[in-house]
């Protein structure tokens, strides 16, 4: 497969780990009421969907950034790759 | 420099640096420039490359590299590159470099974590198209990437047509040395 | 021997090959296939089929052939199972047949084919079935035995092999007609092209035919194009590369043969390579393959596609048989006969099954017949025809071709899983629009089947690939060809008699197996291949896959689309494993990672070990000594008597830098990491999310926004993954910089109670207690002027410092700490003994952090804050993980001193059956302790603190042994910490 980094241009999928679903961003305040729950939810459920799926790669053997890869895991058509740190920020997350 | 008792070994195990040929190529142990990382921090961006543009650092764009003197650099990751100067005036770099950027910069000694190994030849994309998948024949002299090479994660810059440093990690030197030299002895 | 070679052909008579096939010498010359080179001397036998053991001779003259299937050299570079119709002919090749014994012509497993009632489709199914003991002993040796393909050499493979990337506008598969015009248009155009054909010679079909390109032959125009192509610097020219699969996004694989045509390599130079080919458009131009017709007895030496029949004459200058037949049911197979005879060759009929349709002369041309059964043993000496009267008719002749037709060789097409598309003209499919993004399919291999339209469709399909890429490339004037329709009907199978007619020739499929299939309701295409095995030989049944769905559909009264398609996977055609491995192998499967002081280690005699990819030194023997234990033992007394040095730089660095940096600590940590002094280290516990420990180590604050942590050695690469994941995904906004700086310094620690004598000759600063306590680290000098770190952290429980210098000067440090301990009789101690003294001491390490302890069951519980939301904070507060009765670590020793332990025995109560819900937990590590005089363990036992003093049995199934131990703290060794504070 080929990713086409914001940054790089198109690189081997080989250069890059996956992680998984870019649900992952929303990290739950553990601090919060009912936390553990909300952890619960967060690790252990997730979408399966067979068409469009955002989920986050590294470019381990690459310049380090974590992407998020808009795939389809039925054709492998990837549609879109932005750098996980943009949509966060995007999400609402800060520090 | 200071003057202590210890003596240095290069990357590849010997008191002096090692050059071999094969055919058309040469591998060269390069081990006279210091490196150390610069890092933006958080909203530091103008400062960084003020400080850079006064001290004369090149802050290359994504997948470049700047040849200079004393400084050249190549771009590691958003917000990061890797400055290189020479070693006997540079030896303790991050010394050197933190005062230039004060607090707008994380700089981190790099030199001794590397194995530069500079290859020359006329046709270097026969070589390296055995060895990793950049394409060498579409990225000419200014080109800077991290790559991997039977399985060591390196970086490659292009020097110059006939050129290129390829700058891996020290421990495996032999292993990347050997790389180079096999994929040599295949391709010509 | 009998000469078959006519005028003609490509191939250079002015030199002579030697080779051997089954011991006998032949000859051959440049140009030839092992196949055309035996076809040529007269050899039509090649091989025994897989189940019935039958005769069989080549089929096809290219890479879909399933029956001439031999062992190519001897000894470790045999290599079985090679299609002698692709073996490039080489001065010296040793050739042999396979699936045989005792020869080739006499085979005593042809008995299986006197036994072929009992070895229909399902056979084994229905056979093997019990008594279920018998399978792996009895029945699948001599299945493997009596039916098989040839042997593998048992020696290890002595070639090289490359793995390459190669990057291009557009890949051209197949460089016929089709493909020469489309690389033709394309590389004038200027774009980078590559042309990969798996022959030795290029020109596809325009090779094999007598066709016309611009008034001269075609294969003329073939080799005058290849010129051109050859001086266009944008156009890269691969022979002997088989493209094997369409990868995603405009990959692909391809195996290039480097040197399969020389007996062996040239030193230093691949024996093949692997490329992985990067190209934007690619076009496939792979022709199409002919398929055979089924008839009885359709599988004899000298029974050929009619389209290699003429291959052989218009390439190899090979006359297959002296006296020929030509059985079709289309016109192309016509163009086999008008060749033989203009080649001087008898041809003695041709049957065809149609009524109409035009008439060759200068041949008996017998319309609307059919060949009903064939007659010779080891070779084709007759033929039965059924004219269309019902009159039956011998003929004899020792050479047939078959033709039913051709299929476009859309395998690539279908990789990606798309479905190929059926076309009545052609009467076959043709590849799916959809197939593969990005891949266009030409020519024949899209079902433009006339040399014109070859041509036509590939100029075409490059200039719209180009325009896709932006790149405009002028429409080529095209030669002039031939430009004749398909006449074809259909006639998959001759319905005669009651013998086997053949299918899948290489996994012996007849007719017969079809109709048992559709007999036992197995009539999905899925089904009918797994049940019959049809088209799941090495050939993949590139000959056969059409023709069995044909006779499935007829059975089932529905068309072919009805019935359906099986499509193709990679690799298109089999492949060395060794191409697959490249130059991992031996010790170069993966890089190996020397530690700084390895030149010196290495002088001292030291015994290494693997540690993911780092070489480090286990243990040093000095001289006396014959066992690992004494070095050992040697090693942890010396070191927690005086001192001892180790190596210790494979721990991962991460410098960590930034504003944040305490806080994003903090997040990354159970413990606290913002409230430690600057020149201060502390011990880390990272959890991952779930709650259960992702590693740990020790991490020192250098400064107000600067941080040093270390990682354990295997986790290095995670760690640093899982901070860059933290930094840009979860906490964005955090002022936090990272970079590995694991080779950047030499680090080695060096304990007990000599430590600070010893460190304090080399280093420039007071390291007085009182000036570095316990826990402190700085930046120093070291022998008047490197810069250097010190930490002063213990693993091993002894008075502890872990020094840093540049990696270059690791060497020189390692011999000044040597020689600076000299005095205090110091020792150099390996990962053995660093194993002992820590578990000595009762630290945890790999064998604890095993990806399924939490931080209580480590002893740890308190080391986790609930007051901040850190990674695995919350959910390591699990009711199921915070139990009382969970595991917790312990000590174990055995009551008995003088018993050994071992690791991975599992904690039973006295009289406990040792069942699983008996088990109390398991031993982890063990070490024999010098210090104690007998051997001693941590381990992972249920409510294990409250247990200390009780008496339990370790007991291991595997080595069968069971030995009383008594739980104690796993502080062996110092509880109090007095040493480390000294």
């Amino acid at each position: 497969m080929i990713i086409n980094h914001p940054l790089l241009g198109p690189r081997d999928a080989q250069e890059f780990v996956y992680l998984g679903d870019a649900a992952l961003i929303n990290r739950p305040d553990g601090m919060a009421q009912g936390a553990q729950d909300a952890f619960h939810d967060y690790l252990y459920l997730r979408d399966n969907p067979a068409g469009d799926h955002r989920e986050l790669w590294y470019h381990e053997q690459g310049d380090r950034s974590w992407l998020v890869v808009t795939r389809n895991t039925v054709t492998h058509e990837i549609t879109a790759v932005e750098l996980a740190r943009d949509v966060a920020r995007r999400m609402g997350r800060s520090k | 420099m200071p003057e202590h008792s210890l003596k240095p070994l290069c990357p590849l195990g010997h008191a002096a640096p090692e050059t071999v040929t094969v055919g058309p190529v040469t591998v060269t142990e390069v081990v006279t420039t210091a490196l150390a990382s610069v890092a933006t921090r958080r909203g530091r961006e103008d400062d960084v490359a003020r400080a850079a543009a006064g001290a004369g650092i090149p802050l290359p764009l994504p997948g470049a590299a700047q040849d200079g003197a004393p400084y050249g650099a190549f771009w590691l990751g958003p917000d990061q590159w890797m400055v290189e100067a020479p070693f006997d005036s540079h030896e303790d770099i991050a010394a050197i470099l933190r005062p230039v950027f004060g607090d707008a910069a994380s700089i981190t000694e790099q030199t001794d974590a590397w194995v530069r190994l500079d290859v020359t030849g006329p046709d270097l994309p026969a070589l390296f198209e055995r060895l990793c998948n950049f394409d060498l024949r579409r990225h000419g002299p200014g080109s800077a990437t991290r790559t991997m090479m039977e399985h060591l994660g390196c970086y490659m810059v292009v020097r110059a047509t006939d050129t290129v440093s390829v700058i891996g990690p020290r421990s495996s030197a032999h292993s990347l040395h050997h790389a180079l030299i096999t994929a040599a002895n295949s391709a010509f | 021997m009998t000469e078959r070679r006519i005028p003609g052909g490509q191939i250079d008579r002015s030199r002579t090959l030697r080779f051997t096939f089954d011991g006998l010498p032949y000859t051959g010359h440049p140009g030839d296939t092992l196949a055309s080179a035996l076809l040529a001397n007269g050899v039509q036998l090649m091989g025994r089929s897989f189940k019935y053991h039958r005769p069989r001779g080549p089929i096809s003259a290219g890479s879909e052939e399933p029956n001439a299937i031999v062992e190519l050299r001897s000894g470790a570079r045999r290599e079985p199972n090679t299609r002698a119709t692709v073996a490039e002919l080489f001065d010296g090749l040793v050739a042999t047949s396979q699936n045989r014994w005792p020869s080739l012509k006499f085979d005593a497993m042809a008995i299986n084919d006197r036994l072929s009632p009992f070895f229909a489709a399902g056979f084994y199914y229905k056979t093997f079935m019990w008594p279920a003991s018998f399978w792996e002993k009895i029945y699948e040796p001599i299945i493997r035995r009596a039916a098989g393909l040839g042997s593998l050499s048992t020696e290890a493979d002595p070639d090289d092999y490359d793995k390459g990337f190669l990057h291009c506008d557009l890949l051209i598969i197949g460089a016929g007609p089709a493909g020469l015009s489309a690389a033709l248009t394309a590389g004038r155009a200027g774009a980078r092209v590559i042309l990969a054909d798996e022959d030795f010679r290029m020109g596809g079909r325009l090779n094999a035919e007598t066709h016309q390109v611009a008034q001269g032959a075609g294969a003329d125009w073939a080799t005058l194009t290849v010129a051109e192509l050859r001086t266009m610097p944008n156009v890269r020219l691969m022979t002997r590369t088989t493209v094997l699969g369409a990868m995603d996004h405009g990959i692909y694989a391809a195996v290039e043969r480097v040197s399969d045509h020389f007996s062996v390599p040239v030193a230093g130079k691949p024996r093949q390579i692997l490329w992985r080919i990067y190209a934007t458009r690619a076009i496939l131009a792979a022709g199409a393959i002919e398929r055979p017709i089924a008839f009885e007895n359709n599988d004899r030496p000298g029974i050929m596609l009619a389209g290699a029949l003429r291959a052989y004459a218009n390439r190899w200058g090979v006359a297959v048989g002296t006296r020929v037949a030509v059985f079709t049911n289309n016109d192309d197979g016509l163009r086999t006969a008008t060749d033989l005879m203009a080649a001087g060759v008898t041809v003695a009929a041709i049957i065809d099954t149609r009524v109409g349709g035009r008439i060759v002369p200068g041949t008996r041309h017998i319309k609307g017949a059919e060949v009903i059964d064939t007659t010779g043993r080891l070779g084709l000496s007759g033929v039965t025809i059924r004219h269309a009267d019902g009159k039956v008719e011998s003929l004899s002749v020792n050479a047939l071709g078959v033709s039913g037709g051709w299929n476009p060789n859309l395998n690539l097409s279908s990789h990606h899983r798309g479905r190929p598309v059926w076309n009545d003209d052609i009467a076959a499919f043709v590849p799916p629009l959809d197939g593969v993004a990005g891949l266009t399919a030409v020519g024949a291999a899209a079902g433009a089947m006339s040399t014109h339209a070859a041509l036509a469709t590939g100029a075409a399909q490059a200039v719209q690939a180009l325009s896709a890429l932006g790149m405009n490339a002028p429409a080529p004037d095209l030669p002039l060809a031939e430009d004749a329709p398909v006449e074809i009907t259909p006639h998959w199978y001759v319905h005669s008699g009651k013998g086997r007619a053949w299918i899948d020739q290489q996994n012996d499929v007849t007719v017969k197996d079809i109709k048992l299939a559709h007999q036992e309701n197995f009539v999905s295409v899925e089904h009918l291949k797994r049940y019959t095995t049809l088209g799941m030989a090495t050939d993949q049944g590139k000959t056969s896959n059409v023709l069995g769905l044909a006779v499935m559909a007829e059975l089932t009264g529905k068309t072919i689309p009805q019935t359906g398609t099986t499509i193709y996977r990679p690799p298109y055609t089999p492949v060395a494993m060794g191409a697959l491995a490249g130059r991992s192998r031996g010790a170069e499967f993966k890089p190996t990672r020397h530690t700084p002081s390895h030149v010196w280690a290495a002088e001292q005699g030291a015994v290494f070990v693997e540690v993911g990819m780092w070489l480090r030194t286990q243990w040093l023997p000095r001289p006396g000594e014959t066992t690992w234990r004494q070095s050992v033992d040697r090693e942890v007394s010396q070191t927690r008597r005086s001192v001892g040095i180790c190596d210790v730089t494979t721990l991962g660095k991460i410098d960590i830098q930034g504003t944040d940096a305490g806080a994003f600590l903090d997040r990354v940590y159970a413990n606290t990491f913002s409230s430690l002094a600057v020149g201060k280290v502390r011990y880390g516990l990272m959890l991952r999310e779930d709650g259960i420990v992702m590693d740990d180590g020790t991490t020192a604050r250098m400064g107000t926004n600067e941080y040093v942590m270390t990682t354990t050695t295997a986790n290095a690469v995670p760690v640093f993954r899982h901070l860059e994941y933290c930094r840009q995904v979860l906490w964005p906004d955090m002022d936090v910089q990272l970079i590995s700086t694991t080779e950047a310094w030499a680090q080695f620690s060096v304990a007990g109670p000599n430590a600070r004598k010893l460190l304090q000759k080399l280093v420039d600063q007071d390291i007085a207690n009182e000036a570095f306590p316990y826990m402190a680290c700085g930046a120093i000098t070291v022998c008047g002027g490197l810069r250097a770190r010190l930490f002063r952290i213990s693993f091993s429980g002894e008075l502890a410092y872990e020094i840093a210098v540049p990696t270059r000067y690791g060497d020189a440090m390692i011999r000044a700490l040597v020689e600076a301990g000299r005095e205090f009789d110091a020792v150099v101690y390996g990962t053995e003994a660093l194993g002992v003294m820590r578990v000595e001491k009762g630290h945890v390490a790999g064998n604890e952090l095993n990806g399924q302890s939490t931080a209580l069951n480590m002893g740890l519980g308190k080391m986790v804050s609930k007051k901040k939301d850190a990674i695995g904070m919350v959910l390591s507060q699990r009711d199921g993980l915070t139990r009382d009765d969970g595991l917790r670590i312990v000590g174990v020793r055995p009551v008995d001193p003088t018993h050994s332990l071992t690791a991975g025995a599992h904690f039973l109560r006295p009289g406990a059956e040792a069942v699983a819900e008996n088990d109390d937990g398991w031993l982890t590590s063990v070490v024999f302790s010098p210090n104690l005089g007998h051997a001693i363990a941590l381990g992972y036992l249920k409510n294990g603190t409250a247990r200390l003093g009780e008496r339990l049995r370790a007991v291991n199934l595997l080595a069968k042994t069971e030995v009383e131990v008594e739980i104690v703290s796993p502080h062996f060794i110092d509880p109090e910490g007095d040493r480390l504070r000294a």
